[in-house]
């Protein structure tokens, strides 16, 4: 009796210091950035939004935030038209060494970015291709292509190409099974392999950093942040990536698994 | 006749759908990784590189003992990493899989994820905040009297092992978790019955069972860790690089893409290696 009420005590001590653990960074970021002075260290001398309206009021940063959100959703975009053209025409059609190029496309998934962005690197200066954000986009859809090609591609079952079947029977053209049959079916996993991807290249550093030049994305810009050392405003930015990361996340988690639930 | 042709229809429509897909991994991955490859075989003459083809960069990386330690480094902070995140985040996912009330598991792994969605860089600038000379540590325990002094606790390697287990023992904890709950109960009730005690479940019957969980989990802590630039860059400064922070030198300073190009390589070699250790645990099950 005495040794399951210990360990009952013991596992939720556990748990309590372990969310303590994983919740102590982000619960020092959000509270710091309301520091009313110039250090985001205890002791805590009171809430203000001035770090916030600095952010605000920041067009670097501003303008890097707009990049972000270009190059994910624009990177995003590619990346799940490509995976489901792809899942499409591998899962509903029988072709040659079909394994091996669902093997090559997902590789990249592997590959630490670091070594995708060094080889894109060397690539574009080696064709002279100048730096921009098309540069960061193109390396966005690759490291997202293999996560939307996999999902899209598990979620394809049998029951679904027996109603592509009866679309084609009845006369629908291939695209138009493509466009009005499987896609809305297949449309939480293709929302969930959207989202994820916008998030991942929302947040993704290495890539956009060694493939950009003059436009950043966000991370990039809060890399050149850091240099300041610790810095209130540096706190009020990440808790802004942080509010629209979890915002994402809500958006995910209503949308997309509500709707598979239900069904 | 008709058959044939109809298929070899199906066969060129098809090819239209995946096509798109591999031109794009062909162009921005493979040939990349070729021309990287064949850069690693260049040398650099001044502000050139002159098309050697030779192995001199990978003579040079075992001879020069920075470049060399830089490896070592990067694989003695990836394994800590690895076998820290799995002690901590095991009992954890069993804690929520076991003692937590169904309705609350969802939420709780909820919980436990959240922080994974903060930005990567703004994650290890949150751990510096509370280890940096000035940040939480230190301030509060001067504060309290207890240290007169404040610790070094920023750009040591404790630090960036600090910072990669905050974030592996989230993805571990899930990975484990989805193990733990597919495992049918009857197994451990048969075990007991068969007169195991409740270590001997766990040792023969629990552990074997979630260690594809445990496996894929500690291999994708592998291979991101081994790869990363930020967390050790930013928590653990310059006193002693990882093989990325290396790497990420020879492109800054000197601009010698091929010893980039050969060290990268390198570290690409070494994660195939992990996985080819892991592999057996790391079948896809679906295709």
């Amino acid at each position: 009796m005495i040794s399951s009420r210990f360990s009952k005590l013991l596992s939720w001590s556990y748990l309590a210091a372990l969310y303590g653990f994983i919740f102590l960074p982000v619960a020092v970021l959000v509270l710091f950035s309301f520091q009313d002075g110039r250090l985001p260290v205890p002791p805590f001398n009171g809430a203000t939004l001035k770090w916030y309206g600095e952010v605000f009021a920041d067009s670097r940063l501003m303008s890097a935030l707009t990049n972000s959100l270009m190059v994910a959703i624009g990177s995003a975009t590619v990346a799940c038209v490509l995976g489901f053209c792809a899942a499409y025409g591998l899962a509903r059609f029988v072709l040659p060494a079909s394994r091996l190029q669902r093997g090559l496309l997902i590789a990249p998934m592997t590959v630490s970015y670091l070594i995708i962005a060094l080889g894109l690197l060397t690539t574009f200066n080696w064709l002279g291709v100048s730096l921009s954000l098309w540069t960061v986009g193109i390396g966005h859809v690759v490291i997202n292509l293999p996560l939307c090609f996999a999902i899209i591609y598990a979620s394809m079952g049998d029951h679904q190409k027996n109603i592509e079947r009866a679309a084609r029977d009845l006369g629908a053209a291939e695209w138009q099974v493509m466009t009005q049959v499987s896609a809305p079916m297949l449309m939480p996993s293709i929302l969930a392999a959207f989202f994820l991807s916008v998030t991942f290249s929302w947040d993704e550093f290495i890539i956009a950093f060694l493939l950009s030049r003059f436009d950043v994305t966000l991370p990039v810009e809060i890399w050149s942040m850091l240099r300041s050392g610790l810095n209130p405003k540096t706190n009020a930015v990440g808790s802004v990536v942080f509010l629209v990361s979890v915002a994402l996340l809500l958006i995910l988690e209503l949308i997309v698994f509500r709707r598979t639930a239900k069904k | 006749m008709a058959t044939a042709s109809l298929e070899t229809r199906e066969n060129r429509r098809a090819w239209g759908f995946v096509t798109p897909a591999l031109l794009w991994t062909v162009a921005f991955f493979v040939i990349p990784f070729i021309v990287m490859a064949a850069i690693s075989l260049a040398t650099r003459k001044g502000r050139e590189i002159v098309m050697a083809w030779n192995f001199d960069n990978y003579i040079e990386f075992f001879e020069k003992a920075h470049l060399l330690k830089g490896l070592f480094v990067s694989l003695e902070i990836t394994f800590t990493v690895t076998i820290i995140s799995v002690i901590l985040a095991y009992p954890l996912a069993w804690i929520i899989a076991e003692r937590v009330p169904q309705k609350w598991q969802r939420m709780a792994l909820i919980m436990a994820i959240l922080p994974f969605w903060t930005s990567y860089v703004v994650r290890s600038y949150s751990w510096l905040l509370v280890l940096a000379q000035n940040g939480v540590i230190n301030n509060t325990l001067v504060y309290l009297g207890v240290i007169s002094e404040p610790l070094e606790l920023a750009s040591t390697r404790s630090a960036t092992v600090i910072g990669f287990v905050h974030f592996f023992v989230m993805l571990l904890t899930l990975t484990i978790y989805a193990n733990l709950v597919q495992m049918p109960p009857n197994y451990r009730r048969a075990a007991a019955d068969l007169g195991a005690n409740g270590f001997q479940v766990f040792w023969h019957v629990v552990l074997p069972l979630t260690l594809p969980g445990i496996m894929v989990g500690a291999f994708l802590t592998f291979v991101l860790c081994i790869g990363d630039y930020i967390t050790p860059q930013i928590l653990g400064g310059n006193n002693e690089l990882a093989l990325p922070q290396v790497i990420m030198l020879q492109l800054g300073r000197r601009a010698d893409f091929p010893m980039a190009a050969t060290l990268s390589i390198i570290l690409m070699v070494v994660v195939t290696m992990a996985y080819i250790a892991c592999a057996r645990w790391l079948k896809m099950e679906r295709t």
